[in-house]
């Protein structure tokens, strides 16, 4: 059975004393923490360890004795080592032991209780102990849901380092009966900015939380629930994000500390992006403001108002005509294009009647971009959405027409056929008609069938239209999620700190000698940035394609009315 | 102690096996494939900025030569740092586990290490690539519920494809360390 002792990088140097860390029986392996010098109390060094362990829950305990001499062996000290073994008794007793500089050392084990007489083979894995402590391993997803024991065996060893804080607390400095050496030996360290930090935190957050109750009581109160008023703020994609941003906030202000990793780089992540939001935002707010841009754009608003609708009206005019050599129903074409005409003739009385206001309405909303690029596009996203609110009207009576005319013609087909639709058992059914109904259901038939190219094609050019102005809007809402979701805190950390995300290890081969144990350097194997972007994503509000490709096409071929952006507190219709 | 064999890839390209013995239980074996090729790098960038020139020839706007370059330079970093494999190298460590890696030819190396326990075995497989049937070497994971089962195959040495002497070769290495494993008897 092979053994494996991980030997941390820090303790190459340190001066001859015992080791102690956990020994792991199921896997055959030694996780050593720090070495303890000479000289020592055995009940002290014992007390130590019951109080560590308490403090921790790891199962610390002397593993083996270490011995580093400068000089040549001394025999003295190896027989004094080898008595260790009988005060603290651990089985088996590791005894590592280096000599001069030489790079290879001698690793051996001594077993009161052997069963098997061989030589068993012994491994030696250094460790960069504050690289591991610090790191957070990521198992792969589809393991998530196992089972404890299961586990695997490196995380076992990242556990242990990782649990063991309190045991690197005390340094060389502090006055106690026990000297230990691990990576933080020679002075614990801290910084200055992150203490401070930690102790301006708390009252900041209770500001913050006091602030948002406020907010949130404006928010839920009556005044605002009133039809009108609800039904606005669910149709404007700005007050979902606002809403959305007040969750985080109060995410972030919340006195709980973070219970795990997850919950803490959740918290991070969300700081970081509100931040790089609002800065984008601010810097957005001061190039709008800065030659006059608002003003520039409120005079051009109106006239690209107007030429939409000309070209509206140009197209209206086409359509009236033979568009594309199609020969349409005078009669029915008459009507449609007039009542569009006189649609768009009233929206642009309105546009005209809001135009002395424009200026000072936009200048105001522009100003709400200091709350985050994300407001911003939002806004911009609304205002599309109420500039084409023509479209949006075509596209529904257009649609509601094609509908009505699809079911007229598939029911009167079905009369035709000498069938009926059993509203009741939800099938077709045959069906005897008198003469009368079937004269006039196939008159009817044949007057639908031949109006159907007129409706089509005005059906057709609508949805087109409407078609594009989703597209927009949804890229400007696709942008948003990016900003929304993206995890840049984690994202950074992977850049500047990578061991800290760790998707597992490497191990490299060192030097060998023949007779020495076989030495290997496990290092951390960071987390590719896909992953990242995976494990930490954060939450957004929408979820879209609502329909499949399939189910879309079906519904614009029958006229059914799409929405294609559907947000999770909707209901099902 | 090493030692290098030449071998074939599946392609007909020449590889290059390399094994080393660390110790009893730990074994690295490397299979390289040849370095980019002066030549076909000097042919590639020819052919580019012939086409380029030709472009400029006809439209006379400058931007399309120093297109031509970025292009050119953007090609080959991302061609030498994402596509071109020079060294795949399989370290298997009895009792610890399996590590797999791959070198890139700006230097750049992914690693993959699967524990010990995770390993059902090593295999060599039959798979049907392009319009050729080929061997490739492969790990299986043991599925955690079922004692029988295989939960995912990993294959080995993708883009160097040795032919099955090759396999053979690197095949019963693995299994002279997996064995081991058997043999010793192991309270997990």
């Amino acid at each position: 059975m092979v053994l494996k002792v991980f030997f941390p990088a820090c303790c190459s140097s340190a001066d001859s004393g015992i080791l102690i860390g956990r020994w792991i029986s199921e896997q055959n392996s030694a996780v050593i923490l720090a070495v303890v010098h000479f000289p020592f109390i055995p009940v002290q060094v014992k007390q130590y360890l019951g109080e560590v362990q308490r403090v921790t829950k790891v199962s610390v305990s002397v593993l083996g004795s270490w011995s580093n001499s400068k000089q040549e062996k001394e025999e003295s000290l190896s027989e004094f080592l080898e008595d260790l073994g009988t005060i603290f008794c651990h089985e088996p007793w590791i005894q590592i032991s280096k000599e001069g500089d030489s790079k290879f050392w001698s690793c051996s084990t001594l077993q009161k209780h052997s069963k098997n007489s061989q030589e068993e083979e012994i491994i030696l894995v250094y460790y960069d102990q504050r690289k591991v402590m610090l790191s957070h391993l990521h198992p792969p997803l589809d393991t998530a849901g196992q089972r404890a024991e299961d586990a695997s065996k490196l995380s076992a060893i990242f556990d242990t380092v990782a649990r063991s804080q309190a045991l690197f607390m005390t340094d060389r400095y502090d006055e106690g009966p026990i000297k230990l050496t691990h990576w933080q030996s020679d002075g614990v360290e801290a910084s200055i900015i992150v203490e401070l930090l930690k102790q301006a935190s708390v009252p900041a957050c209770m500001l913050l939380t006091f602030l948002l109750s406020l907010v949130s009581g404006i928010c839920r109160s009556r005044v605002l629930k009133f039809w009108p008023l609800s039904f606005l703020w669910s149709k404007l994609s700005t007050c979902e994000q606002l809403g959305h941003r007040l969750q985080h906030l109060q995410v972030i202000s919340s006195n709980k500390k973070a219970q795990n990793q997850n919950q803490l780089m959740r918290k991070a992540n969300i700081f970081v992006s509100l931040l790089i939001d609002v800065a984008l935002g601010v810097l957005l707010m001061s190039w709008l403001y800065r030659k006059n841009r608002i003003g520039h754009l409120a005079d051009t608003l109106i006239p690209v108002a107007d030429h939409v609708a000309e070209e509206l009206q140009d197209l209206l005019q086409w359509l009236m005509g033979a568009p594309a050599g199609l020969k349409m129903n005078r009669a029915l074409d008459q009507v449609l294009g007039r009542f569009f005409l006189y649609h768009i003739h009233l929206w642009i009385s309105y546009i005209h009647l809001l135009s002395p206001f424009i200026e000072m309405i936009l200048w105001y909303v522009g100003l709400s971009a200091c709350l985050g690029l994300t407001v911003a596009l939002c806004i911009l996203s609304d205002i599309i959405a109420l500039l084409t609110f023509h479209i949006y009207c075509f596209y529904v009576y257009g649609a509601r027409l094609y509908c009505l005319k699809i079911y007229g013609l598939s029911s009167l087909w079905r009369l035709f056929r000498g069938k009926k639709w059993n509203v009741l058992r939800q099938r077709v059914d045959s069906c005897s008609y008198d003469l009368d109904q079937l004269f006039i259901g196939t008159l009817l038939f044949t007057i639908l069938l031949f109006l159907l190219p007129t409706t089509a094609l005005y059906y057709l050019v609508f949805t087109l239209l409407r078609l594009l102005v989703v597209i927009v809007q949804g890229l400007i809402h696709l942008l948003v999620d990016l900003i929304d979701s993206l995890p840049l805190y984690s994202l950074i950390l992977r850049l500047c700190r990578s061991y800290r995300l760790a998707a597992g290890v490497k191990f490299r081969v060192l030097e060998q000698q023949n007779g020495k144990p076989l030495r290997l350097l496990m290092q951390i194997n960071p987390l590719s940035y896909g992953g990242v972007v995976q494990t930490y994503r954060l939450p957004t509000y929408s979820c879209y394609p609502r329909d499949s490709w399939t189910s879309l096409c079906k519904k614009l071929f029958l006229g059914e009315l799409i929405y294609p952006w559907k947000h999770k507190g909707d209901k099902q219709n | 102690m090493a030692e290098e064999r030449r071998f074939l890839s599946a392609s007909g390209v020449p590889i290059a096996l390399r094994r080393r013995q660390h110790s009893a239980s730990c074994r690295e074996l490397a299979v390289r494939g040849p370095r980019l090729q002066l030549r076909s790098l000097s042919a590639a960038t020819s052919a580019v900025w012939l086409a380029a020139y030709g472009l400029f020839a006809l439209c006379e706007n400058s931007m399309v030569l120093s297109a031509a370059i970025f292009i050119t330079l953007i090609g080959l970093i991302i061609y030498l740092h994402f596509v071109k494999i020079d060294q795949e190298s399989l370290l298997v460590i009895g009792s610890l586990g399996i590590q797999v890696t791959s070198s890139y030819a700006s230097g750049k190396e992914s690693t993959t290490f699967i524990e010990m326990g995770q390993v059902k075995d090593v295999v060599i497989n039959e798979a049907i690539h392009m319009q050729k049937v080929i061997y490739y070497l492969c790990i299986l994971l043991q599925d955690p519920e079922d004692p029988q089962g295989v939960s995912e195959v990993v294959p080995l040495f993708q883009s160097s494809k040795p032919r099955l002497d090759c396999l053979i070769e690197v095949y019963k290495s693995c299994q002279e360390i997996l064995e081991q494993r058997k043999t010793a008897p192991q309270s997990s």
